[in-house]
């Protein structure tokens, strides 16, 4: 592949925050007329980077089966990338609740963390990320060793439910896409529980083929 | 917050338009508001004074939230670029795209039950006996976002008394009109339709409750519920129901679309109560459209006085 693709995927990574950004600027500034973020911009804005949150994870857990489908080895190399994209656009999230709907109210704030599931599932989530986003570099990687680092980057399937969850109890009535985005987590986690189970049958069948124990590895995680 | 007749106010209390509109936050549109001239600048003094007289309900400033001070009327492009009316689609830009096709004219109301007038009415033979009055109301809805609106209509309660209620009548029923072909979002179940609503008989001959046919000096769109929309101002905005085709006067509790589909949620009285949360999100602070900073919610929508009699000893958190 190109070695120039690393670098371009990254800057496409970037659009929708720098589109989401540049229609902040559009509204504090003030000129005639409502923006592409409507007349609730910061509503906009948390609803936005929630979903970009959504759709970098699912792009990240879709990183292994698609490469174990398709025997793309090299894409590989973008999970990491796309994994710090979520965690980059859960903190844009992150923060434009807290400064800006909420305007740093800790107590206000707490609140809501506490009496509302939904904001709770939601601070679980971002929560939930912060480690794996420390420990993706390839520092981490050797100081925890390749095994207890693929054990903590479990929580990313975690993460991927209680944010949907949190986005299904964010919502009115239309259900319909926080249930789409529930069913991909669920394809793509329920692609991995079918490789585990088969593996494992193949090692209970005495199946000690060279080989298997790093494919049941690198498919876990 | 009624302003019955603009010249009823002295011309020494019209705030000039231009002191107002310094007053808006970044946020604020202007276009629209400009448009509206005479009227408007008259109306906003009226809306401040009484804001400020009332106490606004005696909100201190926390960190937060600021305490409202005056009730600045949303623009046009935002009343009727940002509306919940599922009929047309579930997000809030669906239904200005989705109603084009909407044909709110001719039009015409089934009037029906314990009543001595029932009949089918045309919608100008509906109106043509009432004076169109201005309204600006403040616009709550039940997700924790609020506008100020400048409607016109007619009371309901004049509506109503033609009709001649009997007193058997304890609440009045309302309908949507059911017509997928012209509004896409009735060809899916999110909600049953068509959408019902209904009031008490009380707080339907409230002198708040309005009818409305217009805002800002035009026909209501399509999107704000062309050609009839209820308005109950102290209460959360689904009991507006909007496209009246039935007003039916029963002597039971009538059901209502919110309440059967989240009964936990929607509650027939749904009068804005910042002490009872919705059971999903808190009700004690709300965005007004247009401003940077939360408000904090007012009991009743900030129409107390005048309304809460009328739920003297009723446990308003088992009424939600």
């Amino acid at each position: 592949m190109l070695r120039r693709l690393k670098p371009l995927l990254f800057l496409f990574c970037l659009v929708p925050a720098g589109l989401l950004l540049w229609n902040a600027y559009i509204v504090v500034r003030g000129t005639e007329g409502l923006t592409d973020l409507g007349a609730d911009p910061i509503r906009a804005l948390e609803i936005r980077t929630g979903l970009w949150t959504l759709r970098f994870l699912a792009i990240t857990l879709a990183v292994t089966p698609v490469r174990q489908i398709t025997g793309l080895g090299a894409l590989a190399k973008y999970r990491r990338m796309f994994g710090l994209f979520t965690f980059f656009y859960a903190c844009l999230h992150v923060s434009t609740w807290i400064g800006i709907d909420w305007f740093f109210d800790v107590k206000a704030m707490i609140e809501e963390v506490v009496k509302h599931k939904y904001i709770f599932a939601g601070m679980a989530t971002f929560l939930l990320l912060v480690p794996l986003a420390i420990t993706s570099t390839n520092g981490w990687v050797r100081r925890l060793g390749g095994t207890r680092w693929a054990k903590l980057h479990r929580l990313i399937y975690l993460a991927a439910i209680t944010g949907t969850v949190h986005y299904l109890w964010a919502v009115k009535k239309d259900t319909l896409f926080p249930l789409a985005y529930l069913a991909t987590f669920l394809g793509l986690l329920g692609y991995r529980a079918v490789q585990l189970l088969r593996h494992r049958r193949a090692r209970a069948r005495g199946d000690r083929r060279p080989g298997t124990e790093r494919t049941r590895r690198a498919v876990a995680h | 917050m009624i302003i019955k007749r603009p010249s009823d106010l002295p011309p020494s209390e019209i705030t000039p338009e231009r002191e107002y509109l310094g007053r808006r936050t970044f946020l604020r549109r202007a276009a629209a508001v400009a448009t509206a001239a005479v009227a408007v600048p008259r109306v906003l003094a009226a809306c401040a004074r009484h804001q400020d007289a009332a106490g606004g309900g005696g909100e201190v400033e926390s960190a937060g939230e600021v305490a409202p001070q005056q009730d600045t009327p949303n623009s046009y492009e935002e009343i009727t670029s940002y509306n919940n009316y599922y009929e047309f689609g579930t997000d809030k830009e669906d239904p200005k795209a989705n109603s084009g096709r909407f044909r709110p004219r001719p039009w015409s109301v089934r009037v029906e039950g314990l009543c001595k007038k029932p009949g089918d009415y045309g919608l100008e033979d509906l109106l043509k006996p009432h004076a169109i009055e201005d309204r600006v109301y403040r616009l709550r809805c039940v997700e924790a976002w609020s506008m100020v609106i400048p409607w016109q209509g007619i009371p309901l309660a004049a509506m109503l008394a033609r009709f001649e209620p009997q007193p058997s009548a304890k609440f009045v029923a309302f309908t949507t009109v059911l017509r997928p072909s012209e509004m896409p979002g009735q060809r899916r179940a999110t909600l049953p339709w068509p959408y019902i609503e209904g009031l008490r008989m009380d707080e339907a001959m409230h002198p708040l409750t309005l009818m409305a046919t217009g805002l800002y000096g035009k026909r209501l769109p399509n999107q704000n519920g062309a050609p009839l929309r209820l308005i109950v101002p102290w209460k959360y905005g689904f009991k507006g129901i909007k496209s009246i085709v039935r007003i039916a006067f029963v002597d039971r509790q009538p059901a209502t679309t919110w309440n059967i589909a989240g009964p936990d949620e929607y509650g027939f009285y749904a009068n804005v109560n910042p002490d009872v949360d919705h059971p999903r999100w808190t009700q004690s602070s709300e965005r007004r459209i247009g401003e940077f900073r939360r408000r904090r919610t007012l009991m009743f929508n900030g129409y107390a006085d005048q309304v809460q009699s009328m739920y003297a000893g009723m446990d308003l958190r088992a009424n939600y």
